[in-house]
């Protein structure tokens, strides 16, 4: 919303600058978006005459001039070529900003001339690219008046930004009231007598079935007017807030639409076929509007109609059947009311942005119609000529009376300020509420017709605020709940950071990327099973971000693809964040995901270098699980992962029914899908699945370290290849649960001498002996039970 | 025993001779050994008489000590003189680069919300968090935006397809109000929380990803006022951009489910052509407050003629990039990993308000 200093003027009377006005607008909810002030930045430029210009003694090119400054006589040296005797320019005194050599002049002696000041080109006072010569103005400029003035310059440009509560300020006189009240001045009211009429109107509103979409039209007939361009005045106006003049007809609408908030519509009369209607259209039915579009209607959509044709859809746009034009004679103004609600809805399905929307849908005064018509006729009348006829009228002004009770005492114990009755009253009068000081402690408030944002008390309570100032509201900190605060994460939550935390001590680079993915993409991720399609977007904001990421991995590897056509090709990346396998909270499920793509260990002097692999992964993974206390020992590692993985290089880790982790190397298909080109692992570590740790307080077990010391023996076992590692280990340390701590597998070979469908694996048992230091015999008798148990479990034999 | 003197000086010359271990071990052999010189006239004090025995004996070990000693003197000579040999022929090229380890490093939103929660847990909130994925009620109409509202064109909303029998369709939340509001209808006051988290609108420009992160925090119990408002984010702010006078606006403004409502700018100096933190002439919008509304108390069955409290948000990315001086936003969720090192945080670097929340 866009206006001028002088047009706000014309509603307050203030001597208040336009910085002070700025200010307070922002505080007071009318926030300052840009203020467009040519004044100031010309504020030092004046007009000079030239009394004299003569040619300087040591330079051809250069004039001595004497201006009159209209208060004295400067010399300037001057070298533009037009510069002459007589002539009225723009004069710059010495200290001046000069906007195009941004520097501030200064007094100066050019080949030993005195030079007190400057006559200056378009260019050096920062109006455009002009520099063939000095500013050559009207003989009859007015000497010693600022330059700015002179042009008219002077009226700055203020935007705000209205918040869609305040439709009142969608008018300057609504901007000024605000200020009125917070003290700037005196609200200045607008006239809005009646016009009187001398005809009755040959053209009678009628309303059909359009209930409170369009509760109240009012009209009026204008005859013999002339339709000509606007007057000067007006054109500028509207010139300045970026509104193009037209004709006296449109311009005055628009400009009653700025000023006072009130969307008006004028309709060439004789193109109007039969009485103005207010109805509903019928699907289908079209119209041209005024934009040039042609707009097709739906049921629901309020229109203007004649016995032909739809001349306008209500509240949004006027069509150009019966748009007005320099030939009009007889016109219709219309000043009707069109429910918010319904008018949003017009403008959204059609997509037609226009002021009339704009104002209609955040709301306008219910009694502007009535007032609004007056005023119209008044312009029409005063810019156009001719003669008016009665009102015409149909519907009912909706009742907009209501009554809020009101403690002033909220103002401090909600608002934090003490702000006395007397101003609380004032405050709440000038802005146009009515106040019923029923008991000192309630009050009874009636809101003006242009507040129907205002509902309640804490309403009431913010107009006060609001108007005093929020500075005015003294700082109070919060005070404490406990004398020390407790935690502002559970176990739970503090989970993530740790995790965070530890993937980025791995090695890892943590990301954050979108919760959206390509669909194609999402789909090679989605678990099967009842829900086999990812969660979509309807309207997402391009096709390849249109559904939300099953698992993390794709955007993760999508950033890898990115990673390596910039030259690096070699990344670990993790994010730890949310995934989404359906619409419910329970299908947002919240993973440590993580790759590693291309080489593990770089090039490097000492070793060779190697590509990342499924260790690598497992390691990720197993370091998350023993941070959070997961019993790792006892959790089934199954190779049962998700279809995105490769089948035979993929695990998922169980504990009961559970899959707390996964991990392994990422399918061939995903990789080309993704545009991987080198080696790629990735885990995900469901974090809300691991199990919480069993409250029992801060204290751990005692430490139970013997005092005799660890032995180790080797194994090796020929076994089928299909018989896991992890098979064998859990055999061995079955053989005695109390004695043997860890089985570690050390060796595995295949090939070789070895039978085909064979391997070896070997491994080292940790006894730990806890009573007594064992004999030769006892450990004989405990390797032997190993071996037992490892050939009962996988049909091993022990290589010799 | 007359000429123990001379022998006493030959097996010296010769320990001093000695020029390796084994040599100086077959001397120790030859003098003191079972079979060795000096052993052997030790042998012989048995055929002396007392007196003698006493006086060669003395002398003996004498000649004994003094020879043990030269040995051990020579012996730890010859060993400095084989390190020191040793330690010549031993050098490494350390200018060679160490084993190679990657360091990870922290995205700055996560960093940051680690500070955000350390101040405001010290201020007494908990964090409380819910679903990206939300219901119509949640996210507009129990915060007082009914539907068709102008206030719902604010936000431009993503929807998931309508499902049939549904009312209104599934929405990613366009704030983390819902939070909010599900906080409210699982808590009895007082309530003191900060709900971070993702959040989403379809907006996608130079300033506008349409994902980015939120965190809003909520205030309800009997007496907290507007004072408290400003003195809570006062105190935040400050904090947060570690500027004890940091100047903090508070001015009008309007949200749904605040009533009063308050934008909040701090201070700043874009004179230098580069935007600076603190005093200036110019002033920075950072966030949206407000008390909130007693409607919302009202749909989430807080009674509002008892409770009151306030209610805030911001960007975590755009505090995140003021702080830290990112310049654009749609860089945060690339990672690229030129800009995840440059940009990102050392693990080990955990913002708190005892330890600091910036190195």
């Amino acid at each position: 919303m866009k206006f001028t200093l002088k047009w706000l003027n014309q509603h307050l009377d203030t001597d208040a600058d336009v910085a002070t006005i700025a200010r307070t607008l922002t505080m007071i909810g009318l926030e300052v978006e840009g203020i467009e002030d040519r004044a100031r930045d010309l504020a030092p430029f004046t007009i000079g005459y030239v009394v004299e210009a003569v040619q300087h003694p040591n330079a051809d090119k250069l004039r001595v001039c004497k201006v009159d400054t209209g208060k004295d006589i400067v010399q300037v040296v001057c070298g533009a070529p037009n510069a002459r005797t007589g002539m009225k320019g723009v004069f710059a005194p010495v200290g001046s900003f000069i906007p195009g050599t941004k520097l501030d002049l200064k007094k100066g002696v050019i080949r030993g001339v005195d030079s007190n000041g400057m006559l200056c080109s378009m260019r050096e006072i920062g109006l455009g690219q002009d520099h063939d010569g000095i500013i050559d103005l009207a003989a009859d400029a007015p000497v010693g008046q600022s330059f700015a003035a002179y042009m008219g310059y002077d009226d700055p440009v203020m935007e705000i930004k209205l918040t869609p509560d305040r439709a009142d300020c969608l008018g300057i006189h609504g901007v000024a009231r605000d200020l009125a009240a917070a003290g700037l001045g005196t609200l200045k009211p607008f006239e809005q007598e009646p016009v009187a009429g001398t005809f009755d109107s040959p053209l009678q509103w009628q309303r059909k079935d359009v209930g409170d979409a369009c509760p109240l039209a009012v009209g009026r007939y204008f005859r013999n007017v002339k339709n000509g361009p606007s007057p000067q005045w007006l054109q500028e106006r509207l010139a300045a807030i970026g509104l193009r003049p037209i004709s006296a007809l449109v311009d005055i609408t628009n400009y009653v639409t700025f000023d006072l908030g009130r969307p008006l519509h004028v309709f060439d009369a004789d193109k109007v076929k039969g009485n103005p209607t207010m109805r509903m259209a019928q699907p289908g039915e079209k119209v041209l509007a005024l934009d040039g579009f042609e707009y097709e209607l739906q049921p629901g959509m309020v229109v203007i109609a004649d016995d032909e044709c739809v001349e306008a859809i209500g509240g949004i746009m006027g069509g150009e059947h019966s748009g007005v034009t320099a030939e009009t004679r007889n016109v219709f103004l219309e000043a009707a009311l069109f429910d918010a609600v319904n008018t949003a809805r017009t403008g959204r399905k059609l997509g037609i942005n226009s002021d009339a929307r704009y104002r209609f849908e955040r709301g306008v005064d219910p009694e502007s119609a009535d007032w609004g018509i007056e005023v119209g006729a008044r312009l029409i009348l005063e810019l156009c000529g001719g003669e008016v006829s009665h009102v015409t009228r149909a519907g009912e002004r909706p009742d907009w009376h209501r009554t809020i009770e009101f403690r002033p005492e909220r103002v401090e114990t909600l608002g934090g300020v003490v702000v006395p009755s007397e101003r609380q009253k004032d405050i709440l009068s000038k802005l146009g509420f009515g106040v019923n000081e029923a008991t000192p402690a309630r009050w009874k408030i009636t809101p003006p017709s242009w507040r129907a944002d205002v509902e309640g008390e804490a309403d009431l309570v913010e107009e006060v605020l609001r108007i005093n100032d929020y500075d005015n509201i003294p700082v109070v900190s919060m005070p404490k709940m406990s004398a020390l605060p407790h935690p502002a994460i559970t176990p739970q939550q503090r989970r993530v950071p740790i995790a965070k935390r530890l993937l980025a001590t791995r090695g890892l680079l943590e990301a954050v990327t979108f919760s959206f993915m390509p669909s194609a993409i999402a789909r090679l991720f989605q678990p099967k099973g009842s829900n086999a399609e990812p969660v979509m977007l309807a309207n997402p904001i391009s096709a390849d971000l249109d559904a939300m990421r099953p698992s993390i991995l794709g955007n993760l590897l999508l950033a890898a693809s990115r990673n390596a056509a910039r030259g690096f090709p070699d990344v670990g990346l993790f994010e730890v964040g949310p995934a989404y396998l359906d619409e419910t909270e329970k299908g947002q499920i919240l993973s440590a995901t993580g790759i590693r793509v291309g080489l593990y260990r770089p090039r490097h002097w000492e070793g060779k270098p190697r590509d990342v692999d499924a260790f690598d992964a497992k390691a990720d993974v197993l370091a998350l699980l023993q941070t959070f206390g997961a019993p790792v020992d006892n959790l089934q590692i199954l190779s049962e992962a998700p279809g995105h993985y490769h089948p035979g290089r993929s695990a998922a880790l169980r504990l009961g029914p559970t899959i707390l982790a996964q991990f392994g190397e990422l399918h061939p298909s995903v990789l080309k899908a993704c545009d991987i080109k080198s080696a790629a692992v990735g885990f995900e570590v469901f974090l809300d699945r691991l199990p919480m740790a069993r409250s029992k307080g801060a204290a751990r077990p005692l430490l139970n370290a013997s005092l005799f010391q660890p032995l180790e023996r080797d194994f090796a076992f020929l076994v089928d290849a299909a018989v896991s590692a992890d098979k064998l280990t859990r055999a061995a340390r079955s053989a005695d649960k109390a004695l043997i701590t860890e089985a570690k597998v050390f060796d595995l070979f295949q090939g070789g001498t070895l039978p085909d469908g064979k391997k070896s694996i070997a491994f080292s048992v940790t006894i730990q002996p806890r009573e007594r230091t064992l004999t030769d015999q006892e450990i004989e008798a405990l390797s032997a039970k190993i071996v037992a148990a490892v050939n009962k479990a996988t049909g091993g034999e022990l290589r010799k | 025993m007359q000429h123990l003197g001379g022998l006493k000086d030959k097996w010296l010359a010769a320990i001093a001779g000695a020029g390796a271990l084994d040599q100086l071990e077959s001397l120790r052999v030859e003098a003191l050994g079972k079979k060795g010189e000096v052993t052997g006239l030790m042998k012989t004090l048995g055929s002396l008489t007392p007196e003698e025995r006493k006086e060669a004996g003395q002398s003996l070990n004498q000649l004994k000590d003094a020879l043990t000693e030269a040995i051990e003197a020579r012996k730890a000579a010859l060993q400095d003189q084989a390190l020191n040999q040793r330690l010549k022929s031993e050098t490494l090229d350390l200018t060679l680069p160490a084993r190679p380890e990657v360091e990870g490093r922290l995205h700055p939103i996560s960093q940051t919300i680690d500070e955000i929660i350390a101040i405001f847990g010290e201020m007494g909130f908990e964090v409380a968090e819910g679903p990206d994925i939300e219901d119509d009620f949640k996210n507009f109409t129990a915060l007082n935006i009914p539907p068709d509202h102008p206030a719902r064109q604010m936000q431009d909303t993503f929807y998931l397809p309508k499902r049939p029998g549904e009312a209104e369709a599934m929405v990613l939340r366009t704030h983390t109000s819902p939070v909010q509001i599900r906080t409210m209808m699982s808590k009895k006051p007082p309530i003191r929380v900060i709900c971070p988290g993702r959040t989403y609108r379809s907006d996608s420009d130079m300033t506008h990803t349409p994902m980015f992160h939120q965190v809003e925090g909520l205030v309800v119990d009997e007496t907290t006022h507007m004072g408290h408002l400003k003195g809570c984010l006062i105190d935040f702010v400050r904090a947060y951009f570690g500027i004890d006078d940091l100047p903090v606006r508070f001015r009008n403004s309007f949200f749904p489910f605040t009533e009063p409502s308050a934008e909040v700018d701090i201070g700043c100096d874009r004179s230098g052509g580069e935007l600076k933190l603190g005093q200036g002439k110019d002033w920075l919008e950072i966030l949206g407050s407000g008390m909130v509304h007693p409607k919302v108390l009202a749909n989430c069955g807080i009674d509002p003629t008892k409770y009151q409290g306030f209610a805030f948000g911001m960007g975590i990315e755009r505090i995140a990039m003021l702080k830290y001086g990112i310049p654009d936003l749609r860089t945060f969720f690339d990672a690229d990993l030129r800009w995840l090192k440059h940009y990102g945080f050392v693990p080990l670097d955990v913002p708190s308000m005892t330890g600091g929340l910036t190195r």
